[in-house]
């Protein structure tokens, strides 16, 4: 797997730069964290990271494709008025991948009891559960996740850190941004400060 | 194209889930189609020839009543990144999307315009000829609206602002269907503005998607 390569990057919010001159790498098996404070340009720089920006400048080489990376953001990507299992089958479907793997997925976040609830009845904490369910149903190699942690209780950000571990030693890379850190125990974590 | 058709059943699974957002606008058009007459004299011949630009008008406007949420809910709960990013082409998805608003909005008008039609005292042949012209004519005004939709979901207050886009935009649309009618009301010839409306079907279909996919690109950056 080529390693993520950003070289003095510039990301503009609006007509100002939030990010100016960035370069780091990330390469297989590790796990970058994005940290800064608000406007600082995290969720902006994983725009541009995941393709859904335009970088103001700089470049990015090694940028895996659509079908090897996975993009939670901050929004769940789930349409209120279905249940997680159809949106994450809807999800599968449009990436026109096996959605064998949903129920699994599911049951590995602890939502099996509610698979069949429409998302709009479910708790934020539940709904983020849902999103990041996608990163088990199809297994890629990046994940870039916005804002993992936000509306998970303390379960929730234990089975995130085992994820991500695995992820990490199944040779897998994230970049995902976070206010508050990483539980201590989850090795190959790299930290990026972003000051504006 | 297994992506485009994962959006096509999405869409009719929603409106399974919320069956107001498409008998709404067909409520709305009986209620044009049925209260135009009681505003004019009874029996009053003028209405014939008013009839096709009532129906037209309303179909018009019928369509355009869900037109604006097309893409809001999508752009609110983040599905429209996870559209973007997809591998299939976003102009392919988004046909997709407008081909089932199509199918779920404006069928059902194209439907019940002969009875409307029959009911403002049209004849046989131009109730014929009106079917016609909204089955060729609908379509151009979904996929217009839904490029409206695409470059006003950004925006605050896209409400005031999408039928002010809008309506310019589906002017021949509505000219030449109501024209078609009423060359076929006089016994004229009726071909001609028919091929222009198939010819306006052909260019929207065609061109909006990639406009609208551009649209939707840039409403989140």
């Amino acid at each position: 797997m080529p390693s993520l390569q950003v070289q003095s990057l510039a990301v503009a919010r609006g007509d100002r730069n939030v990010v100016d001159g960035l370069s780091f790498a990330v390469a297989a098996g590790e796990i970058l964290h994005i940290r800064g404070r608000n406007g600082a340009g995290k969720t902006s720089l994983l725009e541009v990271l995941c393709g859904l920006r335009q970088a103001a400048a700089g470049s990015i080489a090694g940028r895996p494709d659509e079908s090897l990376r996975h993009w939670v953001g901050h929004k769940n990507a789930l349409n209120p008025a279905l249940s997680p299992r159809e949106n994450l089958r809807f999800w599968c479907a449009l990436n026109e991948c096996d959605a064998a793997g949903v129920d699994a997925a599911l049951e590995r976040v602890g939502l099996k009891a509610l698979r069949h609830r429409p998302c709009g009845n479910l708790s934020t904490g539940q709904r983020r559960r849902a999103a990041l369910a996608r990163l088990l149903a199809v297994p890629r190699p990046w994940w870039f996740l916005d804002e993992p942690l936000a509306g998970l209780d303390h379960a929730g950000i234990d089975l995130l850190a085992r994820l991500l571990g695995e992820h990490a030693r199944g040779g897998g890379a994230a970049v995902l941004s976070s206010h508050q850190p990483l539980p201590a125990d989850l090795a190959g974590v790299r930290t990026l400060e972003l000051h504006p | 194209m297994n992506a485009a058709w994962a959006v096509f059943r999405r869409e009719l699974l929603l409106a399974a889930r919320r069956p107001a957002e498409w008998i709404q606008p067909l409520v709305f058009y009986a209620i044009v189609a049925v209260l135009f007459p009681l505003g004019v004299e009874a029996h009053d011949p003028a209405l014939k020839v008013f009839a096709p630009a009532v129906i037209w008008v309303g179909a018009l406007l019928a369509a355009l009543l869900g037109v604006e949420r097309m893409f809001r809910g999508d752009l609110d709960d983040g599905t429209l990144e996870q559209l973007l990013l997809a591998e299939a082409p976003t102009a392919l998805l988004v046909a997709a999307k407008l081909a089932a608003h199509w199918l779920l909005t404006a069928v059902p008008l194209v439907v019940a315009a002969p009875l409307l039609g029959v009911a403002l005292g049209l004849e046989p042949l131009a109730v014929k000829v009106l079917t016609l012209s909204l089955l060729l004519g609908t379509p151009t005004l979904m996929f217009t609206g839904g490029f409206a939709a695409a470059l006003t979901v950004g925006a605050q207050r896209a409400g005031m602002l999408l039928p002010i886009l809008v309506l310019p935009l589906m002017t021949p649309a509505v000219i030449f269907g109501g024209g078609a009618v009423r060359a076929a009301n006089a016994g004229l010839p009726f071909d001609a503005p028919l091929y222009f409306l198939a010819a306006l079907l052909a260019l929207s279909v065609t061109l909006l998607p990639f406009a609208a996919a551009g649209a939707l690109r840039n409403a989140l950056e």
